[in-house]
């Protein structure tokens, strides 16, 4: 939404501290990231869409395992082709800030984990989360014993309504104890 | 407590706010609607702006179509534009939305109020009477010049949409009339007050405190707008509603001459909101090495940036203790005490004069270093200094206090603040899910931790199955037993072996400064320093090595090796600590001798000149030539900071081997060795977070320790802490590599400020335990003369405070009184501790409680949903 794509205006500016949780530093430092993801002539354009492979050649996303799931999670697009405007990726780095609440964060935490996009994490969700969090290699995936047993000691533990799904609320009650997951769930630029 | 029924409560609340602003909503138009019933006149001209704004809302559907396509615009225009579009968007949408509009119908018309906004301040402001008509004028003019403008844009780029258009017009219609009667009535209200209660049933004080309920739950909703899982148009759309809503209607709130105040505050909240955004931004562009931080972050996850962060905050206590020591001890003294040379405590002795400005002799300390403000001994004992009557020794006394007191007083809150944060993770019933659901660091920006930390998770997992396979069938439990007592033994007598090596080292070198340093070599002058830190390099290394043995969880190994260093590095400052108090006892026999010398060497030097009675004349001694007694404080002093330079020096130079030159020769000898050196034996080194976290820890111990006898010291540290801030921040950037094992950083860090605060509580413990037994030097420093040090505080009361302050103090500081006191704190932290221990047990039962609660209610849900679904099964077979 900005005015030339190189500035930012100021009551916009204004709005989107009052909308995130980031500093105004951190927005404009935002803004200059993206704008540099942009080519030429879209920068004359507002409202531009960066398609997802631009978007991962960011440093910070580019290791990152989830890094398709999260673009898709925060895309606003139409066609669920995973592109992020400007606010999308505010929206973004908002959630993934020092600041953000435990709640903002679990939100987008489940629904990035959420795979199929059905709004609780089944067995086919937890067992690709679990591929992506050992790696593409061979060497380190979990054997399909391993990863059964894993599964269900997870069940075990957060399904509390036994019906072989973690649902969100359920899904926030075991993140909300654990001591490191606000710290660890950032990403800054 | 709210942490654990936290996501429930707050999913709750949520749903809750949402009604609540649909019904309050819905209270404002059946409100507004009474309220057109009510008010016939002005009909007209409410019908005249209505239609204006009907053709507009029409127009902006029109133009919303291809509102992406427009760059040239202005920003207000296409604001206004997207506002349209997401709202007649969110019409079609689900019931939560709903909500949205309903408010967003009452804020639908309210982007003309954009440009009424200001009009309507200086309104308010010129309460001019008489000028109702006018205004009204004014303000059809205004509309009418906007209307224009709209209208220009809107025309330019206009498509037809004519089927939509006539359903979407009806209903802008009914929602423009609804709408637009706030503004009017707040007019009409305007009017009201100024002329002296024309229909005083307007607004009655129900309406109005339901008027300020609404606008209250604007404001909340403003403030909780970030917190909401929204995509960002959605929370624009949602605050602009918002903050319109609440600009109209907090005017209407205002009574009579209440009216211009209340406009003013509303106005200067606002400002005040701006200003505290900006002092926001502002505080957090001071925070110094965020940007190194976070890039370190990036590279090397949270672990390694943590100790970055601990640096940086043990950097913060040091200024602030290097201000207190500087600003009122060294500045005070160097000012507007007597100058260099005028009192024997404050001259470079004869002896040594020669060697004083030798760098060597510099370099240790001594010469014109030692007499200068940087030790304790130059200080003078007058009670007052300089033309500000500066209580020096009384200062001198309380900044030492005071330093130890914030020290105290700082890590205490932290640690407060630390267990409060993460003291809800202590159980360990979700061990699995965490490690699903928080074990990624998402900061992670560097491919090579990436790969070490799939690894880790990995190992983490399978650990986890084989624990959870594991945990009833214990191999040889014998064998683990054995070597784990056999691992403490070796630990022990490493321990014991490094405590007594330094003991020796300490004696001997008592042996050479009793013969004279200059006839040894330099190692035998340094030896203690050098043995110190050698052993505080090698024997972590060792007692990793042992701890092989164990067997343990890496993560409990971690713990055990860090309680091991942490011992060795204790038992060897103790044993310092010791030696050093041997010493000071050997000072104080000196100077009991010296002392006794000095009286004859006086005699001697009056005996010749002085007669019975005539007055003196004045003996001219050079003050370098006055015999003087040893000053063990500056000796201490002299010691400690000598420590700290040779232990930073080991740090540096460790780092520059250690790190740097490893990492090169392991890069460029890499091309012809016959084994691959970056994946072998040396390769690069790992950043020690553990290890460097205790190094600041007990370096910041000798601080406190050190400090009241050399003021100097923190001066000194705040040096070493910015060196190494870069030199340290420089390395792990380009010679370390990620650790194999990613250990999150949150779990220790309250481990870490245990230990220091255990260490301050062990460093002050002997500065303290010299302060109050052993009488000051005789001769030098601000408390020479006095029996104790703290007979500074006696005097000062006795002499600078009123007669029954004394008294009041006195009675206070009475055992009788004393006693009772601490009595009674004892109680009360026992009566804490216990209504502490019985809210977690209610807290476990509380968890229990909502746990069986959430089951129950899914099973009722199920049950429901199976009833329906049979009875609607039913009615369909009755149907067919």
């Amino acid at each position: 939404m900005g005015t030339t794509a190189s500035q930012l205006g100021k009551d916009l500016l204004s709005e989107y501290q009052e909308l995130t949780f980031l500093t105004k530093q951190e927005i404009l430092l935002a803004h200059k990231r993206f704008t540099e993801l942009l080519t030429k002539d879209e920068k004359d354009l507002p409202n531009t869409r960066v398609p997802v492979e631009r978007i991962l050649t960011l440093p910070e996303l580019k290791s990152n395992p989830f890094r398709k799931r999260i673009c898709h999670v925060f895309s606003t697009s139409e066609y669920k082709d995973g592109s992020l405007t400007f606010e999308d990726f505010l929206d973004l780095l908002s959630a993934f800030s020092d600041s953000a609440t435990m709640e903002i964060k679990s939100h987008y935490a489940f629904r990035i984990f959420d795979f199929d996009d059905d709004g609780t994490l089944d067995c086919g969700d937890l067992e690709k989360l679990v591929n992506c969090l050992t790696g593409e290699t061979d060497d380190t995936r979990l054997t399909t014993e391993e990863m059964r047993q894993l599964i269900s000691n997870i069940l075990e533990e957060s399904d509390i309504d036994k019906d072989g799904t973690v649902n969100l609320s359920e899904f926030q009650h075991v993140i909300s104890r654990s001591p490191d997951f606000v710290s660890s769930f950032k990403i800054v630029l | 407590m709210t942490g654990r029924c936290g996501p429930v409560a707050v999913d709750i609340g949520l749903d809750f706010e949402g009604e609540e602003i649909e019904v309050s909503t819905f209270q404002e138009e059946r409100e507004r609607e009474r309220h057109r019933a009510k008010r016939s006149d002005s009909d007209r001209e409410r019908r005249k702006r209505g239609n204006g704004r009907r053709k507009r809302a029409s127009r902006a559907e029109e133009g919303k179509g291809e509102s992406q396509a427009r760059h040239d615009r202005r920003e207000k225009g296409r604001r206004k534009r997207t506002r349209r579009d997401q709202d007649d968007k969110g019409r079609k949408r689900d019931e939560e939305v709903q909500a949205k509009i309903k408010s967003g119908k009452s804020a639908k018309t309210r982007k003309h109020i954009k440009y009424e906004k200001k009009r309507k301040m200086e309104e308010k402001l010129e309460v001019e009477e008489g000028e109702g008509e006018e205004r009204h004028a004014k303000r059809k003019r205004k509309h009418g010049s906007a209307n224009k403008e709209e209208r220009d844009e809107d025309g330019r780029k206009r498509t037809v949409k004519e089927k939509a258009q006539g359903v979407k017009r009806k209903k802008h219609k009914k929602v423009v009339e609804t709408s637009s009667e706030p503004s009017e009535e707040e007019d009409n209200d305007e009017e009201d007050n100024e002329e002296v209660e024309v229909r005083p049933e307007s607004l009655s004080s129900e309406e109005l405190e339901k008027l300020k309920e609404a606008v209250d739950e604007r404001k909340k909703l403003i403030q909780v707008l970030r917190g909401k899982p929204w995509p960002m148009k959605k929370k624009c759309v949602t605050l602009w509603e918002s903050q319109e809503f609440v600009e109209k209607y907090e005017g209407a709130l205002g009574k009579g001459k209440g009216r211009k105040l209340y406009a003013y505050k509303v106005m200067m909240t606002k400002k005040w909101m701006k200003f505290q955004r900006d002092f926001e931004n502002f505080k957090t562009a001071c925070i110094p090495w965020e940007m190194k931080i976070k890039e370190i972050e990036s590279h090397f996850g949270s672990s390694v940036a943590s100790y970055f962060i601990f640096l940086r905050w043990m950097y913060g206590i040091n200024m602030i203790l290097f201000c207190l020591t500087f600003g009122l001890v060294m500045v005070p003294e160097a000012l507007m005490g007597r100058p260099y040379g005028t009192i024997p405590r404050k001259t470079v002795p004869r002896a040594e004069a020669t060697s004083a400005m030798d760098f060597a002799v510099l370099w240790d300390f001594g010469g014109y270093a030692q007499y200068s403000v940087l030790f304790y001994g130059y200080y003078n004992n007058q009670r007052a200094i300089g033309w500000l009557k500066f209580r020096m020794p009384l200062s001198y006394f309380l900044v030492g206090v005071g330093t130890v007191a914030y020290s105290y007083m700082v890590v205490i809150r932290t640690m407060a603040r630390n267990a409060n944060e993460s003291g809800v993770g202590d159980d360990n019933s979700f061990n699995f899910n965490w490690k699903m659901f928080t074990s990624w660091d998402y900061l992670i920006g560097n491919p090579e931790t990436a790969d070490n930390k799939f690894a880790s998770i990995t190992t983490s997992f399978k650990e986890a199955i084989l624990e959870e396979q594991e945990s009833r069938k214990d191999d040889n439990i014998h064998l683990t037993r054995f070597l784990r007592v056999l691992a403490n033994f070796l630990v022990l007598c490493c321990l014991a072996g490094s405590g007594y090596l330094i003991y020796f080292v300490v004696r001997r070198s008592q042996k050479f400064a009793l013969d004279g340093l200059e006839n040894h070599s330099w190692w035998e002058r340094n030896e203690v320093n050098m043995v110190m830190s050698l052993l505080g390099m090698f024997c972590p290394m060792l007692f990793d090595v042992i701890s092989a043995l164990e067997n343990y969880h890496p993560r409990v190994a971690l713990q055990w090796q860090l309680g091991r260093i942490f011992a060795l590095f204790l038992g060897n400052l103790y044993t310092f600590i010791i030696a050093l108090m041997d010493e000071i006892n050997l000072k104080r026999e000196e100077e009991k001798i010296i002392k006794f010398n000095i009286t004859t060497w006086e005699a001697s030097l009056y005996n010749g000149t002085v007669s019975e009675n005539s007055t003196a004349p004045p003996v001219t001694i050079q003050p370098a030539d006055v015999p003087r007694g040893p000053c063990w404080e500056t000796m201490v002093g002299q010691e400690f900071v000598r420590l700290i330079i040779s232990d930073t020096m080991t740090t540096y130079i460790t780092l520059l081997i250690g790190d740097f030159l490893r990492a090169v020769l392991v890069r460029f000898l890499n091309y012809c060795w016959c084994w691959d050196l970056e994946a072998g034996f040396p390769s690069y080194s790992e950043f020690d977070v553990s290890g460097n976290v205790l190094g600041l820890i007990f370096n910041q111990g000798m601080i406190w320790m050190g400090a009241f006898y050399a003021p100097c010291l923190p001066a000194l540290n705040i040096l070493r802490l910015h060196v190494s801030m870069y030199l340290q921040c420089w390395a792990v950037m380009c010679c370390n590599v990620p650790q194999e094992r990613v250990f999150k950083a949150s779990g220790s860090n309250n481990f870490y400020m245990a230990m220091l605060l255990v260490i301050l509580f062990l460093s002050t413990l002997p500065a303290i335990y010299t302060i109050v037994t052993i009488p000051p030097s005789f001769d030098c420093g601000p408390f020479s003369g006095k029996q104790h040090m703290f007979d500074v505080i006696q005097e000062t009361l006795e002499l600078d405070f009123p007669a029954w302050f004394g008294k009041v103090f006195s009675y206070a500081s009475n055992p009788g009184l004393v006693l009772p006191f601490i009595l009674l704190m004892v109680l009360a932290i026992y009566y804490l501790q216990s209504t502490s221990k019985s809210y977690k047990e209610a807290n476990v039962e509380l968890k229990k409680k909502l746990q069986t609660q959430n089951e129950e209610n899914k099973k009722k849900n199920k049950l429901a949903a199976l009833k329906a679904q049979m009875d609607q099964e039913e009615a369909r077979k009755a149907s067919s």
